[in-house]
């Protein structure tokens, strides 16, 4: 699945998804059957704050050209606060991203509760587009995994 | 100096401690490095305390804090917050230490010596007001102004009081004449191309030697995530464009809200690679987001990413500046 | 190597249609460590079921992944019959290939690809599964519940009624709560107290119930089924084993200034006291603010006058610690202040008063005996105004957003009962909406505009004008007739928002369940879960989940009761295996983990480690999986990596992304 330079660009998006919220979102926006692109994948974590600034690094260096993650709004974390932690690392580690170069808009938090599959959608939609025309990651890429 | 090895002597003698950790006299007078002491004679012979005496040695305290007895510790102001972190990480043990806060007049930097253009040089003295240092070289002698071969960090520095002390000796000098967070606001300003341009060229130096982990008083895990296993992690040869990234930017977070800020990491980078500066922007973001924060002044306090409030700025709305 | 088994379910059409599951069959039996693959029509069905089963005993599979719906919907399922079949149900991972791939995308090859590719994720997750184990926990087969008010005593009430030993833990001297103060209830106009006071008597006599009254709960540790709390029982200053509730040292105490928090300080109180006549446990307690030998040293009027010597000064408050299996709160409401209501001028006129000060003003018992007359000058009213959602369905952050859904109802009553008491008084009621569903409800309405001719206007008042001559000059406005307009009223009744009780923040974080923007606890699931909150062993009844009338606190008090004598029931708990788990060679002790963990499952003990031949006393993180609740926030504190989530561990999740960027 390697991509020529002559193929439509395909993003490689990464979405970490919170098991009570957002996971359920995204179950909700697929049982009413709300369209979004298949290059978005999901990977279910317990709570946003499972959420190790690592795998957002790991995903880019292995050619994820966009990172995403979902969790419960503010104040209705099934674990009463770890989107409050959740929000607090991703705020810095975002900022860092920014800091060193990595184009805006690679890296997204949005809060999608289990009744939002609306939001959800429509989120993936917007972070698909905006990964799309930010083209392929090659900031964060390491070298050697690129097969 | 005298003062500090004959206050260090008496508390030898008189069994309160029993060792020293200070800074032990190098080949050259500009490469001092942090010792243990045990005996009234290897302190005269061989203990220093001058402009080069940057080494911070809060760190080795937590292997201090298991020897037995208690080690008399020489702290400079800013070394003094790593060491309060340290309690508050339960690194170290307060009742291990006695702790002589040592005055700081600011510490050197051979690297800036060498920067103005200074070659072969031999010996370097200090005058006794400590605003000039002269420099013996293979091409004659040079004077150069004390400022000027400053440490980045003591042209910022927090300040002259300790911040955990059993007893102080020696006068300090406020140092500070720049703006701690200028460097990061430089960076910031620049458009995302030159900052990765910048960051690449920094990094591209790096040689994964560790040292900057090695020192920090803050990296202190008795095994490192990029030594470890557990994270597909584990150290690799520095081939690529990535690895420094990851480790630098995951080795600021690890220390985000913890790191005192004392520059330790940039003092000893083989490749001068300013690392300080990954840090500093973890710290203004801190500072701008989450309400001012130094770490290692209250031991009790609670660090900015194990607490939160419920009105924190959202992710993404702080990135994009400009 | 673990020997895997695909199972990719064609769901009828609703996989197959867009995913090809024979291709994904194909694609995935070449991953590393499957040994197994197949489809099938309906893999959650009895015959899937059997197929899998068959394919672990044949094939000696030590993992399962299964393509299929979402694992919120049949990962139990797939579990159980792994756990059928002899392998370790925690070595099944699902692949959601419907919700997230066959419903959302039309293109064949497209969904084809993804469902690969959320397949291999799936493998390379199970390649590093570990076979978990369910702790056990025992359960203490006794309840607590928190608030004494008609929510908290049916609760009680129910749970001893199965068998089980419940305390009651009210901070007043008695219990009884808000329904107590009320006079008469809607919307069949029973008198509150008549129908309160047996209920209370039964929990008091009730010899599985013990009630702490003037009591609070001060921390509580533990998890569900094993709490411990400990109550402070506050000084009463009167020995309760002595006590004959004569009344005589209320009668003689010489402080009498103390504003009655039972009639809303519409009257005073002596500085010893029982709430009210009815109050259980008809026991009075000395506010040592008021009483005067507190004060001064010198009295002691009520130790003299009391013939069974139960008057004690040197009492102290006793901290009394207790094992409870589960626990309920049910600690109420209050209504909100008015501070920032200043345009109905309730600080500045007596004549303005809040409904619950209409109901101890209504009531026989109340600071006027029951008559119907101005605070200011004792005047029987000739005009009343009625002011509905004072602070309630508010857009502005003055009051509260939502609607406290009781006011409609009672503003009817208190119009319907004054007008039949007193016919000569105009009624007038100033409402938004007139909300009335439940039973006999909109009936009652109707009564009391068309029987009883209270006068009901659509609009909102804008301004209340004390005058000098006494009188309330009403401003307002009739929406329907689309006018303004100003009337004289004698007294104005506000129907005030209610919100939580104040200590419910403070109760809230120490059993960890959380509260919403307005401070109500929050339900496990808005619909499905709506007495449970979100922490295990913590039940919601009355009005500190949201507002309700007291039908429906009764109906949640008895469902709450029932959640709880379901967990009591058991003798054991099985506890979720997913939990944090601490590497203790890794542990740098540096307690950051347990700053972020909401259950307080971790603690430090300091170890005899042995790291690779050095062996040294280590301050480690211990972990108690029977607090864990799995969220993972201490594993991304932890810089060393030494805290890992067992099911979601660091390596599990890179391995998935890998799988999905490789």
């Amino acid at each position: 699945m390697s991509i020529t330079a002559n193929e439509e660009f395909k993003p490689k998006i990464v979405a970490f998804c919170c098991n009570w919220c957002s996971y359920a979102g995204a179950d909700l926006a697929g049982s009413s059957r709300l369209v979004y692109p298949a290059d978005v994948k999901i990977i279910r974590v317990p709570c946003s704050c499972r959420v190790n600034p690592m795998f957002i690094l790991h995903a880019f260096e292995k050619g994820a050209d966009g990172v995403i993650l979902c969790g419960c709004h503010p104040g209705d974390c099934h674990y009463s606060t770890g989107n409050y932690y959740a929000r607090r690392r991703m705020a810095l580690l975002f900022s860092m991203l920014d800091y060193i170069g990595v184009e805006h808009g690679r890296t997204r938090v949005e809060w999608v509760s289990a009744a939002e599959g609306v939001k959800f959608s429509q989120t993936m939609n917007e972070f698909v587009a905006k990964i799309t025309s930010l083209g392929k990651n090659v900031r964060l890429e390491d070298l050697r995994c690129r097969k | 100096m005298q003062e500090m090895i004959n206050r260090a002597k008496e508390l030898l003698s008189d069994g309160t401690v029993n060792r020293v950790l200070g800074w032990r006299r190098g080949d050259m007078s500009y490469n001092p490095e942090p010792s243990y002491f045990e005996t009234a004679e290897d302190l005269d012979a061989n203990f220093v305390y001058n402009g080069f005496c940057g080494a911070n040695l809060s760190k080795y305290m937590i292997e201090g804090s298991k020897l037995e007895g208690k080690t008399l510790v020489f702290l400079k102001p800013c070394d003094s917050y790593s060491f309060n972190q340290l309690i508050a990480e339960h690194r170290v043990d307060r009742d291990k230490a006695y702790i002589i806060g040592v005055g700081c007049m600011g510490k050197l930097s051979f690297e800036k010596i060498k920067e103005q253009g200074v070659k072969g040089i031999t010996n370097i003295t200090i005058d006794d007001a400590n605003e000039n240092i002269t420099v013996e070289t293979l091409y004659g002698e040079k004077t150069l102004a004390y400022k000027d071969c400053m440490l980045e960090r003591c042209h910022v520095c927090k300040g002259k009081e300790h911040q955990i002390f059993d007893e102080t000796i020696g006068e300090s000098r406020d140092t500070k004449d720049a703006d701690r967070f200028a460097e990061v606001e430089k960076i910031e300003a620049m458009s995302p191309e030159e900052k990765f341009a910048f960051f690449q060229n920094e990094l591209s130096r790096c040689i994964r030697c560790n040292a900057c982990r090695n020192v920090c008083p803050a990296c202190s895990c008795r095994k490192c995530v990029f030594d470890s296993t557990k994270f597909d992690s584990a150290q690799k040869a520095n081939v690529d464009s990535f690895e420094e990234r990851m480790f630098h930017i995951i080795r600021a977070f690890h220390v985000a809200g913890r790191c005192t800020d004392c520059g330790e990491c940039s003092r000893v980078c083989p490749q001068g690679i300013p690392l300080h500066l990954f840090n500093r922007k973890f710290i203004k973001d801190i500072d701008e987001f989450y309400g001012e924060f130094q770490a290692g002044v209250d031991p009790e306090a609670k660090s900015p990413l194990t607490s939160f409030t419920f009105n924190d700025v959202e992710p993404g709305v702080t990135g994009g500046r400009r | 190597m673990q020997r895997i088994g695909v199972f990719v379910c064609h769901c009828g059409s609703n996989i197959a249609a867009t995913v090809d599951v024979k291709k994904v069959v194909e694609m995935v039996s070449h991953e590393p460590g499957v040994v197994h693959a197949e489809d099938y029509q309906y893999m959650c069905s009895e015959v899937g079921q059997a197929k899998i089963i068959e394919a672990i005993r044949e094939k000696h599979l030590t993992g399962l992944v299964v393509c299929s719906c979402s694992p919120r919907m049949h990962e139990t399922t797939f579990r159980k019959t792994a756990e059928r079949a002899g392998l370790n149900p925690y070595m099944v991972e699902i692949a959601n290939i419907r919700e997230h791939c066959s419903w959302i995308h039309k293109n064949m090859e497209e969904a084809t690809e993804k469902a690969v590719i959320l397949a291999r994720a799936a493998i390379a997750k199970v390649n590093l599964d570990a076979p978990l184990f369910p702790g056990e926990s025992r359960v203490t087969k006794r309840a607590l519940v928190i608030g004494g008010g008609i929510a908290g005593i049916q609760t009680a009430l129910d749970i001893a009624d199965a068998g089980y030993e419940v305390d009651i833990v009210e901070k007043t001297p008695s219990i009884g709560g808000r329904m107590s103060q009320l006079d008469k209830t809607f919307p069949t106009l029973d008198c509150s107290a008549c129908i309160l006071t047996p209920k209370m008597v039964e929990a008091s006599a009730n010899e599985k119930i013990h009630l702490y009254t003037y009591s609070e709960v001060e921390k509580v540790s533990g998890f569900v089924g094993d709490f411990t709390v400990d109550i402070r029982k506050k000084a009463r200053s009167v020995d309760m084993s002595k006590c004959t509730g004569c009344g005589v040292c209320q009668e003689k105490c010489p402080s009498r200034k103390t504003p009655s928090e039972f009639n809303r300080g519409l009257n005073t109180r002596s500085a010893i006291y029982t709430p009210f006549a009815q109050a259980i446990p008809n026991v009075p307690v000395i506010d040592r603010e008021a009483c005067i030998k507190f004060k001064t040293g010198k009295c002691g009027l009520c130790q003299k006058v009391c013939q069974a010597g139960a008057i004690d000064y040197e009492q102290k408050d006793e901290i009394v610690t207790e094992k409870y299996g589960a626990i309920v709160v049910a600690t109420g409401f209050d209504t909100i202040k008015l501070d920032k209501y200043d345009e109905y001028a309730y600080s500045q006129s007596k004549d303005v008063i809040t409904s619950l000060e209409l109901e101890r003003i209504m009531n026989a018992a109340g600071p006027t005996k029951g008559h119907l007359e101005r605070l200011s000058d004792g005047k029987h009213p000739k005009n009343m105004v009625f002011i509905q959602c004072v602070g309630s369905r508010c857009s502005d952050k003055r009051g509260k957003s939502y609607c406290s859904k009781i006011c409609c109802m009672y503003t009817a009553k208190h119009a319907m009962l004054i007008r039949d008491k007193y016919p000569d008084v105009n009624v007038t009621v100033f409402y938004i909406d007139v909300r009335t569903p439940g039973k006999n409800f909109d009936e009652f309405y109707r009564r009391a505009v068309e029987d009883y001719g209270v006068n009901y206007i659509k609009g909102q008042v804008g301004k209340v004008m004390p005058q000098p001559n006494g009188q309330l000059l009403v401003q307002g406005v009739d929406l329907l007739d689309n006018k303004q307009i100003l009337m004289e009223a004698d007294m104005v009744v506000l129907a005030t928002a209610i919100e939580p009780n104040a200590d419910v923040r403070r109760i809230a974080t120490m059993l960890t369940a959380s509260i919403d923007t307005n401070n109500f606890l929050t339900e496990a699931h808005a619909k499905l879960r709506p007495v449970e909150s979100p922490t295990a062993g913590v039940f919601l009844s009355g009005v500190c989940q949201g507002p309700k009338d007291i039908p429906e606190t009764v109906a949640q008090a008895g469902a709450a009761a029932v959640k709880a004598i379901g967990l009591l029931a058991k003798d054991k708990l099985m506890t979720n295996p997913c939990t944090a788990k601490s590497d203790e060679l890794l542990c740098n002790g540096c307690s950051q983990c347990a700053n972020v963990c909401p259950y307080g499952a971790i603690s430090y003990e300091t170890k005899l480690i042995n790291d690779h031949g050095i062996r040294e006393d280590r301050r480690v993180a211990v972990v108690n999986s029977a607090l864990c609740q799995g969220c993972g926030a201490c594993t991304v504190t932890c810089p060393s990596g030494a805290m890992d989530l067992q099911g979601f561990a660091n390596r599990q999740i890179l391995a998935e992304v890998d799988a999905i960027c490789r």
